[in-house]
């Protein structure tokens, strides 16, 4: 991945030995890290989704997955394949994806590694309405399964858009100051998580223990309603977060600075959190509030692309492997029991940050 | 009893500090408002104590609950004083007193003004706890599952301060909150695991979770009462400490200050208050977030006055959330814990918004 410094030619070449490269309006340095960090990301991603379509009670082998992916192999295993596992590991891949995303586009922009759509209350938001649905849609009786199964991935959207712009619109005051944001964003989350609880003791113990699978990010029976939204969202939108990596590169910088280099500030700031917000709440409707993907892997691309902010496709990239890899383990290694994924990806993330974390000090004392 | 505990205490800070401040007009004029300030959090704590006990589910005339104070007769109304009302109060103190203690404090070491903790794994690891004493053990009673929820609060803590404090100059901000959010996530998701594959633990855990300092069993008062107390003391001890090191560790180290101590002391009080009040009452947000900005509007930075301030403040604050849950449910209740952040959140977005927040 190509690192915009600046448009500026003598900045790009202050840097010895890179050569700038340039299109249209746009140039930057190349520089190999950030890149092999991409491509060894998509590797995995790639050998995780495999491995997902193969594996489970019956277990097809990675070379007969991608022959059945092709159009071969028998009936049975295009039932498997296509229409079973398919849907629920794209779902798996595309959420984690935009949950990446989500999360690298929020922290280059707080330029803080706290600022991700977990910490501002977005899932949150989402899990909040979607608690309500099925908490409260228990006892309304029969609304309930026609809610649960068609309008709890809208009314999850609908949650986390609005506490999403709730979050920016409190947090504007003359420009959102991104300290202020993360701030407002602790506040609203908090009122959110207290809430959703709080709906958790008041319907029946069964109706709570489903909100409580939901809310800690489930692919159980996800299909092809689920993929399509998250991916058109993808689609549309890693391109224009992708122009706007122009803007991060300038944004990284105080606010004077950011004036002074001429960017729009509050405009390119409101689209991209915009788009993180879409992200984020669109990949909750699908799978729930699956934990610690954005927060995590923005920080662990960073520190494997070794670039100055989170990188947004290996971001992306490393997102969908988390979630998919987390998939796998979470099918297949706890016998007949399938735990949620939500428990997997934080187990696994949880300490792998710790490791960078204390790697990263062991550099600084060395 | 609590009371006396609450307020003993900041009176004795508050003469250490008189003591030392120098003469001058305005400094005569800060010390008075200051004392003044005081004694309004006092009277506010007052009234709130007598809300808390005079309003509630049932209506109880006045002339009843002064009788089932001071002389009971073993009536319905005196049973409701004496059993539910006066040990909720007091937990509400307690629990008011201390996450105000622990959250002054805890925003002081880490200087990191949005540190609460729950951001700093201690309600996890404490939440984690309980889950385990239920789920393993089978345990269901408060007074069963509070030592491990105690236990499990000063392990997260424990582990968050270990991870965050491996870098060089100790546990930075940053290191901290990351340290936290980490810990957190992984004792969070373990805890969902063991909830969702076990109904019972999920009912237990359900009520807990929310936060609520009416309690079944006021034996547990006196158990946690001398570990709430020496972490009161350890807090307010810390206070000349802490205004040191808001100088700088190397400030405060060429003043003379013992630093780690200061600092192991300090976390070893964030810890036992906050354990403590969350192993009774569950994960009760806000309260640590909120006080000390509030409390820092009226004193300022210096921590011999804002520790005290900040345990009145929160002590009121939590008894009226209280009073409040009870009001609007009628007949039924809104827990404490999701009053305070109905409460506490606009609230503390209004502060964010109002006035560029002290960056620690």
């Amino acid at each position: 991945m190509t690192r915009v410094l600046d448009s500026s030619e003598k900045t790009a070449r202050a840097v010895a030995g890179r050569r700038p490269i340039r299109l249209g309006p746009f140039s930057g340095v190349l520089r190999w890290q950030p890149l092999v960090a991409l491509l060894g990301g998509l590797v995995v991603l790639l050998a995780f989704f495999v491995l997902n379509l193969g594996l489970g009670e019956y277990q097809i082998s990675p070379v007969e997955v991608l022959n059945t992916l092709l159009g071969g192999g028998d009936r049975a295993q295009q039932i498997i394949v296509v229409e079973l596992r398919l849907p629920r590991s794209l779902t798996g891949l595309l959420v984690g994806a935009a949950l990446g995303l989500a999360g690298a586009i929020m922290q280059a922009l707080a330029r803080n590694p706290l600022a991700s759509p977990d910490m501002l209350g977005i899932t949150w938001g989402a899990g909040t309405a979607a608690t309500a649905v099925i908490v409260l849609g228990g006892t309304a009786g029969s609304i309930a399964g026609a809610l649960a199964n068609y309008g709890l991935p809208l009314v999850a959207l609908a949650g986390g858009l609005v506490t999403g712009i709730a979050v920016y619109v409190l947090a504007y005051r003359r420009g959102v100051d991104s300290f202020r944001l993360v701030l407002v964003g602790v506040g609203v989350s908090a009122l959110a998580g207290n809430a959703t609880y709080w709906l958790l003791t008041v319907g029946d113990v069964n109706d709570a223990s489903r909100a409580l699978i939901w809310l800690t990010g489930s692919l159980n029976a996800r299909g092809w309603e689920h993929v399509i939204p998250v991916a058109i969202a993808l689609v549309v939108l890693i391109p224009l977060t992708l122009i706007g990596t122009h803007v991060l590169g300038a944004l990284q910088f105080d606010d004077d600075t950011v004036r002074g280099l001429g960017v729009r500030r509050d405009l390119s700031r409101g689209a991209l959190l915009l788009a993180s917000v879409v992200l984020a709440s669109i990949a909750t409707a699908a799978a729930g509030p699956i934990q610690f993907v954005a927060l995590a892997t923005p920080q662990i691309a960073l520190r494997v692309a070794r670039t100055s902010r989170p990188p947004l496709l290996t971001s992306a990239v490393l997102g969908g492997a988390l979630v998919v890899g987390s998939d796998v383990i979470s099918r297949t290694a706890f016998g007949g029991m399938e735990l949620p994924v939500g428990i997997i990806t934080a187990v696994l993330g949880a300490p792998y940050l710790i490791y960078l974390l204390v790697r990263r000090y062991r550099e600084v004392r060395a | 009893m609590s009371r006396s505990v609450a307020v003993g205490s900041p009176r004795a800070s508050g003469h250490g500090a008189a003591s030392t401040a120098s003469g001058g007009g305005r400094l005569r004029q800060r010390r008075r408002r200051r004392f003044a300030g005081i004694a309004v959090l006092l009277v506010v704590l007052v009234v709130s104590c007598v809300l808390s006990v005079v309003i509630g589910a049932k209506t109880i005339p006045l002339s009843d609950v002064w009788s089932g104070l001071f002389t009971p007769t073993g009536t319905e109304n005196d049973l409701i004083i004496r059993e539910l009302r006066v040990p909720r109060t007091v937990v509400g103190v307690l629990a008011g007193a201390a996450l105000g203690l622990a959250g002054a404090l805890m925003q002081g070491h880490t200087r990191n003004p949005i540190a609460d903790p729950g951001i700093l794994g201690i309600t996890q690891g404490a939440a984690l706890a309980v889950v385990l004493a239920v789920y393993t053990f089978g345990v269901t009673t408060l007074l069963g599952f509070i030592w491990f929820g105690f236990a499990g609060a000063l392990l997260g803590a424990l582990a968050v301060f270990a991870i965050g404090s491996l870098g060089r100059g100790g546990p930075t901000p940053v290191a901290l909150a990351l340290a936290g959010a980490a810990i957190s996530h992984l004792l969070q998701a373990i805890t969902s695991a063991l909830v969702i594959s076990d109904q019972q633990t999920m009912d237990t855990y359900r009520f807990w979770k929310v936060g609520s300092v009416s309690i079944s069993d006021p034996a547990v008062i006196p158990q946690v009462l001398p570990f709430l107390a020496v972490g009161i003391v350890l807090a307010l001890a810390n206070a000349s400490s802490l205004n040191a090191l808001s100088l700088g560790d190397d400030v405060a180290r060429s003043l003379g200050h013992r630093v780690e101590w200061a600092r192991r002391a300090g976390i070893a009080g964030i810890a036992i208050l906050v354990g403590g009040t969350v192993a009774i009452c569950g994960p009760i947000g806000f309260v640590g977030l909120i006080v000390p900005h509030v409390a820092r509007f009226f004193t300022g930075a210096d921590y011999r006055w804002l520790l005290p301030f900040a345990g009145l403040l929160g002590a009121s604050l939590v008894l009226l959330a209280d009073v409040l849950g009870r009001i609007v449910a009628r007949p039924s209740e809104v827990q404490v814990g999701v009053m305070l952040a109905m409460v506490g959140a606009p609230l503390f977005i209004a502060l964010v918004r109002r006035r560029k927040l002290v960056r620690l």
